[in-house]
């Protein structure tokens, strides 16, 4: 089976329109020395790679390419590891297609 | 502070959002739709089909209007292992009729043309609005919603929450329960675009000919998901999807089976050589007739994914979304018709209609097979489609062994794979679940 190199998410999302609220992130990522197994999951589930670990081992955000599927929410909401909250009116991922 | 009063308040401008609103507002009633995407359907994400008998409850006259793409002609089913697919295709000019049964649709233009109907038929629409909160009485009834915006609360009789898989509203309101991961599944889809000849060429097509590709197997790795792939006029929506708790136990990532699939050697031909345009991901509702949770109460109703409103074994949800908008919708103008409050006693009639309604028989049906396919997610998709790719390979290659060897081979390959109790408890749970 000839694989061609598959391509970055983060080239992925470009194909998208975005109106990024700038100093607003709708997801955040509660303070943590040790990352909890539910943070570090999002390394790997998020499909739009916002989460990644820190030089200090610790889990951060960069909500710019969210697409709001919400997976993080079921998955570490309830351990209190993230809030999360829709953005603002208007702002966010803004599908063309859908 | 919106000082207007409204009979009633739609959360979210989706399919069910949509007909809800539809409903109550061609029936004379003051209703207002909060929307907090640019325009209805920027924050939506389907595969996306149409099921026509649904929408022509709504719209009668939807199939010379709304933007529609194919209708669909043919539906293939695919059990995939790594390098085969074994199909079963069926394909019927009887759905080139007059008034076709299906349709593939882009979600994002068919919303904003449902919504351009809802607004001629009088509600108030507004987008870029969202809802943050819901507003109770002192008594906790449901009495309107805060917004985003500065106007502070809107009040109405009733609020339909139709805000979709992750409506953050009723959860926060303690109205029902966050989705778990084990009865959501994520999905995700690229648009390929390519040219209109190409694709009809591709996919054996003429016309507004449309197909469906339904995919499991080897492709979700022993996870509990399928693959899809619907031909569009000029583009082909192609996506996967598992249970979220499956990726989490797994981590696997949902992007690298994307890719996987994108180059699976029974998929790569049909999309090859064309442009992406967006990448998106949705979360759908798998838990099924269990994970329905209470579906009206004081001052309020929920309908469509939000209420996890979605037969995961027929891959229905959209229609389910918009029968139980309508059904909500058409609940909420009897009693209001009757001059009675929006009680949750009065409200009961949503819940009643509905279950009298295929939304609710379809899901009792398979109440139990979300549970099945999870517990036995290695055998159906897994360990199953490899041995049946196996077994049709051998059946199909002509090397000189005689008949009665390979079909002993054949048996002997599922007997080891998983004993003769296996294969009978595996066809027992599921024809029990089926049925």
């Amino acid at each position: 089976m000839n694989v061609e190199p598959s391509m970055r998410v983060e080239d992925k999302l470009y194909y998208n329109r975005y109106l990024v609220d700038v100093g607003h992130p709708h997801v955040k990522v509660r303070a943590h020395t040790t990352p909890s197994p539910q943070l570090l999951a999002l390394l790997k589930v998020c499909p739009a790679r916002c989460y990644e670990l820190n030089d200090n081992g610790q889990v951060e955000i960069t909500v710019d390419g969210c697409i709001e599927c919400g997976t993080c929410r079921v998955i570490a909401e309830p351990t209190g590891d993230i809030q999360w909250s829709h953005p603002r009116g208007g702002y966010g991922v803004l599908f063309k297609f859908g | 502070m919106i000082e207007e009063r409204f009979d009633a308040i739609v959360v979210g401008a989706g399919m069910a959002g949509n007909a809800a609103a539809l409903t109550m507002a061609r029936r004379g009633m003051k209703v207002l739709q909060l929307e907090r995407g640019e325009y209805p359907g920027s924050k939506n994400v389907q595969g996306a089909i149409l099921y026509a008998d649904m929408m022509e409850k709504l719209i009668p006259e939807f199939r010379e209007e709304a933007p529609l793409e194919r209708h669909l002609v043919e539906q293939r089913f695919w059990i995939m292992d790594d390098r085969s697919h074994v199909g079963m295709h069926y394909r019927s000019d009887d759905f080139n009729e007059e008034r076709p049964n299906r349709y593939t649709i882009i979600r994002a233009q068919f919303d904003k043309w449902f919504s351009s109907k809802v607004r001629e038929a009088g509600a108030t629409v507004l987008c870029e609005t969202t809802v943050t909160e819901l507003a109770r009485d002192d008594r906790e009834r449901v009495v309107g919603v805060r917004t985003d915006r500065r106007d502070g609360e809107i009040h109405a009789d009733v609020v339909v929450l139709a805000e979709g898989v992750n409506g953050l509203l009723g959860t926060r309101a303690g109205l029902r329960a966050r989705p778990t991961p084990d009865n959501v599944a994520l999905a995700v889809k690229e648009m390929h675009f390519l040219p209109r000849e190409t694709i009809e060429a591709r996919f054996n097509l003429k016309g507004d000919e449309g197909v469906v590709i339904e995919a499991a197997g080897t492709i979700s790795r022993g996870m509990t998901g399928m693959g899809f792939i619907y031909a569009n006029k000029e583009c082909i929506s192609l996506g996967i999807g598992c249970l979220v708790a499956d990726f989490q136990r797994t981590g696997q990532t949902p992007y690298g089976m994307l890719d996987h699939f994108k180059q699976h050697p029974s998929v790569a031909p049909l999309i090859a050589g064309s442009e992406v345009k967006e990448y998106s991901a949705h979360l759908i509702p798998e838990g099924g007739y269990k994970a329905i949770p209470q579906l009206h109460g004081e001052g309020w109703v929920v309908v469509g994914d939000a209420a996890q409103l979605n037969n995961a074994i027929h891959r229905e949800g959209s229609n389910l979304a918009m029968t139980s908008g309508r059904i909500a919708a058409e609940a909420i103008v009897q009693v209001k018709s009757r001059r009675e409050p929006m009680t949750a006693t009065n409200l009961s009639l949503y819940k009643k209609m509905l279950d009298e309604s295929f939304v609710i028989k379809d899901l009792k049906k398979y109440k139990d097979l979300p549970t099945l396919m999870h517990t036995h997610s290695q055998n159906f998709f897994l360990t199953y489609p490899q041995l049946i790719s196996k077994a049709m390979q051998n059946f199909v290659r002509v090397d000189g062994t005689p008949k009665a060897e390979k079909e002993k081979a054949t048996l002997k390959s599922f007997v080891k794979a998983r004993s003769w109790t296996g294969l009978f408890g595996d066809a027992c749970r599921f024809a029990r679940a089926w049925r």
